[in-house]
């Protein structure tokens, strides 16, 4: 069956080694999808044109909510009236994104009959991005979520975005802290930010069972929620030697059956703070200095473990470039229990929300704020001591000065007197 | 509750010459409340009718509802 618009430069998009999402909405509009094939229409005018033909925002939303629906419209609706409006619902993902095939079916179904049918799974902040719908569909849409498949919006806007986490202890035996029941709970007890936006700018929670921190959250959240350890690696002597002596395979064989494994070269000299060292089959680690980048973990994982006294690393303030540079999040508390219910971060959480929301400008996220006004003043508020662990590299730079008025003196001093006892 | 706050709010929005406002916007108009507090009565504003979400996808911007607002955005006029 032909297509409705020609489309010969979004062709080209089929053509490389990688599955084209060209072809799956093409798959749909050949079905006879008109907001498939009104799609296609559209973007191929803007590759042609250079120029995205998509305005930006809108008042459409289901009652109550001031998230999870994003209003799009099509400036050019005399040609491709099927995509004139085109809103993008947000559905927040479960913990950890486990479904069930069921649930992903019939929201694929209710998509299917109320939408465009495409989705992308998952956009970046986690949630399932519905793409493609009218305004009239919005509450029989989010009816059947809420009702038949118990499920909510996600955040947009201004708002808290749908907490984010790592498999965490379902699968992974690194987890540190159980990020399934943390972004539940975060999710739970947060509802009314998530739904009803009051920041000055989004924010956003994300949670990685340990330092390897597979959801990147210190990239990308306002708050990361990090798992480590304040004891000692756990050390299999045995396990080392059989390492060493070529019985079992690095990387738990993802390098593939190797004999050559040269503990020195691989483990001992790329660790970062060199706080270790191996005398003949034995392994040393000078716990105090390791920095929990778990090389040596991930380099032979049946000789080496996570400690067991476990917990979190807080850290606040990463975000994209869109208003400064990117920026990494900094540690705030370097070490919290966090067990359920969680009742000692949610109350930091609430201060850095009060201080955020007076001190913070439009559109600027809690890290560009923290960097406005410093460290200090962001500290003063959430009611924490400084601490080394905060500043990036410490030991490059030993003039740090958190307060004036931590200082004896104060900064200021009298030139006049200082002269009469240093008169030479 | 909130009344006195609510009218306030609204007041103001309707003296500015925008017809989008950010959240902090709004808070101008009652200064001796606290932001927080300020929200519950922004969203009491907004269950009620008499101020709307307007969102782009990444901030959310609060104005005053108008006759087939829906409408006239569905046509390219808001």
């Amino acid at each position: 069956m032909a297509l409705k618009h020609a489309t010969p430069m979004l062709d080209e998009l089929e053509k490389g080694p990688w599955p084209s999402f060209v072809s799956d909405v093409k798959r749909l509009a050949v079905k006879g999808n008109k907001m498939c094939e009104d799609w296609l229409g559209l973007m191929e005018l803007s590759f042609q044109e250079k120029e995205g033909h998509w305005k930006h925002g809108g008042i459409v939303g289901v009652f109550g909510y001031g998230g999870g629906v994003i209003g799009r419209y099509c400036d050019r609706p005399d040609l491709f009236p099927n995509v004139a409006h085109f809103h993008t619902m947000r559905v927040n993902q479960p913990a950890s994104k486990y479904y069930t095939s069921d649930i992903l079916r019939k929201i694929c179904d209710i998509w299917d009959a109320k939408g465009s049918g495409l989705t992308n799974m998952h956009g970046s902040t986690g949630d399932i991005v519905l793409l493609g719908t009218t305004t009239d569909q919005l509450e029989p849409i989010f009816y059947e979520l809420t009702h038949d498949l118990k499920m909510d919006l996600g955040g947009s806007g201004s708002n808290l975005r749908s907490p984010e986490g790592c498999l965490g202890m379902s699968r992974c035996e690194w987890a540190c802290i159980n990020t399934q029941d943390i972004i539940y709970d975060l999710t739970q007890e947060f509802q009314d930010a998530l739904h009803r936006p009051m920041f000055p700018y989004k924010f956003k929670f994300k949670s990685s069972g340990c330092p390897m921190d597979c959801v990147a959250a210190i990239a990308r959240a306002d708050c990361s929620i990090i798992g480590t350890w304040r004891d000692d690696i756990r050390i299999d002597q045995d396990a080392v030697s059989a390492y060493i002596g070529g019985e079992i395979v690095p990387h738990g064989g993802a390098g593939g059956a190797r004999k050559d494994f040269d503990i020195k070269a691989e483990v001992i000299d790329l660790c970062p703070t060199k706080c270790m060292e191996v005398n003949g089959k034995t392994l040393k680690i000078y716990n105090e200095d390791c920095v929990r980048c778990m090389h040596c973990i991930r380099v032979m994982p049946r000789a080496l473990r996570p400690g067991l006294d476990t917990g979190a690393t807080i850290l606040m303030g990463a975000k994209a470039p869109i208003l400064e540079g990117a920026q990494l999040s900094s540690v705030i508390i370097p070490f919290i229990k966090m067990e359920s219910p969680y009742t000692e971060f949610k109350e930091y959480v609430e201060k850095v929300w009060d201080w955020w929301m007076e001190n913070g400008k439009n559109r600027e996220r809690l890290g560009e704020t923290i960097q406005r006004l410093s460290l200090r003043e962001f500290l003063k508020a959430v009611e924490l001591e400084p601490d080394p662990r905060m500043v990036n590299t410490p030991r490059y730079n030993p003039y740090i000065f958190y307060d004036p008025a931590g200082v004896p003196g104060g900064w200021d001093h009298d030139a006049v007197e200082y002269r009469k006892r240093h008169q030479a | 509750m909130y009344e006195e706050a609510k009218d306030k709010i609204i007041e103001y929005v309707k003296q500015q010459k925008k017809s989008k406002l950010y959240f902090n916007d709004l808070c101008k108009a009652v200064p001796e409340i606290k932001m927080m507090q300020a929200k519950k009565v922004v969203n009491e504003l907004i269950t009620e009718g008499k101020l709307k979400y307007w969102s782009s996808g990444s901030t959310t911007m609060y104005m005053l509802p108008s006759e087939g607002d829906v409408a006239k955005e569905e046509e390219g006029m808001n």
